[in-house]
């Protein structure tokens, strides 16, 4: 479960052309150079333009030749690296519990909202919860919760843009 | 002016200057050649016999000529035909641009007849590639794939064009002509000029080496700077090896041009780069053929990499100063800060390799009396008594490499060969391409019996379109470079590489493909035969020269040794030892 140690991944903020197979153009270079994907998010910013974040395994290969590699494609316009320290980082999960007992729904409650998560909706022992952080605080709530059975789970992978 | 897309494309190739199309019709392109029809002033085509033909076809033609060659074909299986021909086009760097008929765009998706994903299959194996769903944008896509083929490091673009959007039968196909505008692209700007701090940096190690070695790639040609690479070789008096890529780049008859080096490089070329102290890599990508074992190539040597693609620097080799930028203009440069300034004294250096040289000169031992011809004879003589300009285009093994190594190159882009995929059969298409591009110039294919029988159905292509190569068919009835491995690895175990037939009889198939087939088999035969075939302007030749089978290629340096551990011919092993 526990997917994001940060000290042995880059992020890197790429903004593409926002064109049919651009995705594919990203995923088939990271693929077919043996570079590891820990996780990708994309988005549109406007007509013109995406931006997707991609969480890298930095042992896989030389950060250096990956962002150059990334670089000849056509589509991809430019390729920032985000320290954790110095950008905004976050990712987002979404979790169905199924509890053993609904008194502990209130316990479950509590540990949200500690983490400053949602309550989403709950339903006799099931329970719809959502988290936006930091990764690695998604990280530690997801092993909070774990004892209480997590059903289902979703994470987004990390979004992130330098910081001010 | 209002037209159908299929129209526009040609106007659009027009547009663009191109003079030659190479291709195959079928559905989905087929309102392309419609267009050809109605549209008088449309490019030559030259219709091939196979689409693999005509994709090595435009690569011979954009290498021999220096302008991107143009292969047209249809979708599904003559796309995945033009798949090996991009593939090598990519991995050597020549700006080819491919034009695939697809299925209606309403109907991609659906596994319609011939459909494949053409871009997806070639994402990986061109530059860039398009699939244009609008007629209107025809002239900008096409525009935009001559410009990133032929910009910066070369490379096939592919366009993917939708039978709907150009078919004058389909009213979706109407479009509205606009000259294209200049391609503004964000994501590409190749930079020419090195960084001028780089440049001294570079010139201060040139000037300090004293076992320096210009270690010259294709991309010195890919830049059109093989007179700034003599020059920067002659004021720095610096060595130049040539690599498979850049035979040609610096004359062969040059006194600092040692010639090729690599896995089949000759022995002073070889161990000039792994004894040197400085490596200028010039246009070249530190190719594991060139290397041998990575680990222990060059070990003393500081390494200057110019390369107009910066993730080629620091991609295998970690360079001591790295100059992004194109070959030509980074060598005018670093020639104006050398100014006056004299490099140290490379004397002993000299004496090293001219000591390597007369040891070990690239030899071979002349056939018994009665026994078959030696491969390397044949190509000595059909360079002796070929034009000197003559362009010669090889497939791919060891007649490859002895065309290398026993063809001296006098001028740039002269030589064709699949460097970087390997693609046997290369030879006879791309010196097709070749003489379409320069129908002055004497153009000879070097073909392997293996090669010729994967691609040997273009020369109908080449007696039909009236297009005079000659092919020197170098027969040793083996799939020669794969029995070299078996013997010398796999303790002669022979696998699957006997051509002996006794089908085909080259001559009966050249005859009936329209050439002029001449089989010499007696030493004595050998320049009569090419002399002949050298006379002969009106129709393509075949000489089929019957080699010895055992021949292996030497030096060599077996596959992930080190090139300290380079192996010379056996004859020379025993001059080493008394």
């Amino acid at each position: 479960m526990k997917r994001t140690q940060l000290t042995r991944t880059h992020t890197l903020a790429v903004l593409v052309e926002n064109k049919a197979g651009v995705l594919a153009r990203v995923a088939g270079l990271f693929a077919r150079r043996g570079f590891n994907i820990e996780s990708l998010a994309v988005a549109p910013t406007d007509e013109r333009f995406s931006r997707i974040t991609i969480v890298i395994d930095a042992e896989s290969a030389p950060l250096d030749q990956i962002k150059k590699q990334l670089d000849k494609l056509i589509d991809v316009i430019d390729i920032v690296e985000l320290s954790p320290e110095h950008s905004a980082l976050r990712e987002m999960v979404l979790a169905r519990l199924e509890l053993d007992d609904e008194a502990k729904v209130a316990d479950v409650e509590a540990l949200v909202d500690g983490f400053s998560g949602s309550v989403l909706r709950v339903r006799g022992s099931s329970m719809m919860l959502s988290l936006s952080s930091r990764p690695e605080d998604l990280d530690a709530f997801l092993e909070k919760l774990e004892p209480y059975g997590v059903a289902e789970l979703q994470r987004t992978g990390a979004i992130a843009i330098p910081g001010i | 002016m209002e037209m159908d897309g299929g129209t526009a494309l040609l106007k659009a190739l027009e547009y663009e200057g191109v003079e030659v199309v190479f291709g195959y019709p079928g559905g989905a392109i087929m309102p392309v050649y419609d267009s050809m029809v109605t549209d008088k002033s449309s490019p030559r085509h030259v219709l091939v016999r196979h689409e693999q033909g005509a994709g090595h076809m435009a690569s011979g033609y954009a290498h021999a000529t220096g302008k991107p060659g143009v292969v047209m074909v249809t979708s599904g299986p003559a796309a995945t035909n033009i798949v090996t021909p991009l593939a090598d086009a990519y991995l050597d760097s020549v700006p080819i641009v491919a034009i695939t008929g697809q299925v209606p765009y309403n109907l991609i998706g659906t596994d319609a007849f011939q459909e494949t994903d053409t871009t997806g299959i070639t994402m990986s194996i061109t530059k860039h590639n398009y699939l244009v769903s609008d007629p209107n944008d025809i002239p900008q896509v096409v525009h935009e794939a001559f410009h990133i083929a032929t910009t910066g490091r070369p490379g096939p673009v592919l366009i993917d064009l939708p039978k709907n959007i150009t078919d004058v039968l389909n009213p979706q196909s109407t479009m509205t002509w606009s000259d294209p505008v200049p391609v503004d692209l964000p994501g590409f700007k190749p930079v020419f000029d090195g960084e001028p701090e780089m440049i001294e940096a570079a010139v201060e190690l040139m000037l300090k080496a004293t076992r320096p070695v210009l270690y010259a790639g294709g991309g010195i040609l890919k830049a059109r700077g093989a007179a700034e690479l003599r020059e920067l070789a002659e004021r720095m008096n610096i060595p130049v090896v040539t690599t498979l890529m850049a035979r040609g780049a610096m004359p062969d008859s040059h006194e600092l041009n040692l010639g090729m080096p690599g896995m089949h490089g000759n022995y002073t070329a070889v161990m000039a780069m792994q004894e040197s102290d400085l490596l200028i890599a010039m246009g070249s990508r530190f190719d594991d053929r060139v290397t041998g074992k990575v680990d222990e190539f060059a070990p003393d040597a500081k390494v200057i990499h110019v390369d107009i693609d910066p993730a080629e620097l620091g991609k295998i080799r970690l360079p001591d100063v790295a100059i992004r930028g194109d070959a030509k203009h980074v060598m005018r440069q670093m020639l104006d800060v050398i100014g006056a300034s004299n490099p140290a004294d490379h004397s002993a250096w000299r004496s090293t390799l001219s000591g390597w040289q007369e040891n070990y000169p690239l030899a071979y031992e002349d056939a018994e009396p009665g026994g078959r011809l030696k491969p390397q004879m044949v190509l000595e003589r059909l360079h002796e008594l070929s034009p000197e300009d003559t362009i010669v285009a090889s497939g791919v093994g060891q007649h490859q490499m002895w065309a290398s190594q026993y063809w001296k190159f006098e001028h740039p882009y002269t030589w064709l060969n699949s460097g970087g995929l390997g693609t046997m059969g290369y030879s006879i298409p791309a010196a097709i391409g070749a003489k379409v591009g320069m129908p002055d110039k004497t153009v000879w294919a070097v073909d392997g019996d293996g090669c010729f029988q994967m691609t040997s159905q273009e020369l109908i292509t080449a007696a039909v379109e009236k297009i005079p190569v000659k092919v020197a068919l170098l027969n040793n009835t083996y799939l020669g470079m794969v029995r070299q491995w078996q013997e010398m690895f796999y303790e002669n175990r022979l696998s699957e590489v006997d051509l002996s037939g006794p089908v085909p009889d080259y001559i009966k198939l050249s005859e009936a493909m329209g050439c002029v087939a001449i089989r010499v088999e007696d030493p004595d035969e050998v320049d009569d035969a090419i002399e002949r075939a050298n006379a002969i302007n009106d129709a393509p030749v075949v000489l089929e020269f019957v080699t010895e089978p055992n021949e292996n290629v030497y030096p060599m340096v077996p596959g992930g040794k080190s090139n300290s551990e380079v192996v010379v011919p056996p004859f020379q092993q025993k001059r080493a030892t008394e």
